[in-house]
């Protein structure tokens, strides 16, 4: 069975229960960094979860014969060969978006979900779970970019995708865009809000 | 075998470079050259934007070939050099600014408006605070008025350097004059109410950003000096 019962607790647990951003809150760096806009987020969430996935894959196919000693190293060049990968692609087809994320695609290797991933799930895995542990982590991740990234754009300069959806008339009467959402600190708070709601639907979560 | 031997270990590590860098060598070949192409289609729409062109996605070669009618390297004297084709665009500014003012390329882009009138675009190359600055100054026909002007950096600081890739700080350049009585000035970036070393115009350098502005100000003197006798042909030209 591709999908049993374990299975896909490890896919769809990383959604909510077990959300790499709002349980574990792990990647908050980029967070922060590419939810301006709402395409850099999208970007971002699937060059991660592509990341993710096939480092997983990768580590979990050679965890056997990778030497505990230089097991992190491993890890590391893995992580940052695909990284390297992803970027070349992305100038080669998306030149726009790689100039607005530029560094922080680099930065995916520094991004604690992955080495977090590899080195609790992909090590002790099959190369099946595990890659489905990368893909669950990497949406789970990716969601949370792409809900914060759209209250940023809505209320930061009241586009989504980049096409105006506040009508001019909503600007004639008075209203403004808030400055605010552009900078990074609002995108902690949105983050921290999320955790809130997230948090106040489940009981289990909350600390005493 | 063992896992843990040291033998082991610097042949896992040799096995595992050699692997990821035949990977990764491979994949750089085979896109370099899309990538160069969208390099180059991106200095394409920065020099557009010098002469407030906006080209549509994916249009900007074709609005490239329109606008940019003519293309050639002066000389200090300003006469034209050579106007083979792309001549200006192929310039390497980075080694070119290097060079003594006098043996620069000096290259030159010509292009016509809708409205038929000329501007004349000039690259420029500096250096901000962190890394390398450069830029686009499209000149009217009368060799003194500036029309417009595109800035990029490299890894100038977000928020504050950053700002002079951004409309409103280019915006200001817009009919700044380079000469004042006869002689080149330039345009100077600094604080609102300084006067200028040169006695010439200025545009509000950015808050925050000292040797960032600086940085552009620089720029503009020491690429734009040496087309002295070029913008002075096309003064003498226009007053006719």
């Amino acid at each position: 069975m591709l999908l049993s019962k374990k299975n896909k607790e490890v896919l769809f647990n990383p959604f909510s229960k077990d959300n790499p951003v709002l349980v574990q809150i792990l990647g908050i760096c980029s967070t922060l960094a590419v939810t301006v806009n709402l395409e850099p987020a999208i970007v971002m969430g699937i060059s991660v979860t592509a990341v993710l996935a096939f480092s997983n894959v990768i580590i979990s196919l050679i965890r056997n014969t990778i030497p505990t000693t230089i097991r992190i190293i491993v890890q590391l060049v893995v992580v940052a060969a695909l990284v390297i990968i992803v970027q070349q692609f992305l100038v080669a087809y998306d030149y726009d978006v790689s100039k607005q994320l530029s560094v922080f695609i680099g930065l995916i290797i520094t991004n604690c979900i992955l080495m977090g991933r590899l080195e609790a799930f992909a090590m002790s895995n099959k190369p099946w779970p595990a890659f489905l542990d990368g893909i669950g982590n990497g949406l789970g991740y990716a969601i949370i970019l792409v809900i914060v990234a759209f209250f940023r754009e809505l209320l930061g300069s009241g586009t989504i995708l980049g096409y105006q959806v506040i009508p001019q008339w909503c600007y004639d009467h008075g209203y403004m865009n808030n400055g605010l959402m552009i900078l990074p600190p609002m995108a902690l708070i949105v983050v921290a809000c999320l955790i809130w709601v997230h948090r106040a639907h489940n009981k289990d979560l909350q600390e005493e | 075998m063992n896992r843990n031997s040291n033998t082991y270990q610097i042949l896992y590590s040799a096995i595992m470079v050699i692997v990821v860098g035949a990977v990764l060598a491979f994949v750089y070949m085979e896109l370099k050259p899309k990538q160069d192409e969208n390099r180059a289609n991106d200095t394409r729409s920065q020099i557009l934007s010098a002469i407030h062109v906006a080209p549509q996605e994916g249009q900007v070669g074709e609005a490239f070939n329109k606008y940019i009618v003519k293309q050639y390297l002066v000389d200090a004297q300003g006469n034209v050099t050579d106007s083979s084709a792309n001549v200006a665009f192929n310039v390497d500014m980075k080694a070119n600014v290097k060079l003594p003012a006098a043996q620069r390329k000096l290259p030159v882009l010509v292009s016509r408006l809708d409205d038929g009138s000329m501007k004349y675009v000039i690259p420029m190359y500096g250096a901000g605070l962190w890394g390398p600055i450069w830029g686009y100054v499209a000149v009217d026909a009368d060799g003194n008025t500036v029309y417009g002007a595109n800035f990029s950096h490299e890894s100038e600081t977000p928020g504050l350097g950053a700002r002079i890739a951004e409309q409103p700080f280019q915006d200001e350049f817009k009919g700044k004059h380079l000469y004042a009585g006869g002689a080149f000035k330039s345009v100077a970036v600094m604080k609102k109410g300084q006067k200028t070393p040169s006695g010439g115009e200025q545009v509000d350098a950015l808050s925050g950003a000292t040797i960032t502005s600086r940085g552009v100000s620089t720029m503009l003197n020491d690429c734009l000096a040496p087309y002295d006798p070029f913008f002075k042909k096309l003064q003498g030209k226009t007053a006719k």
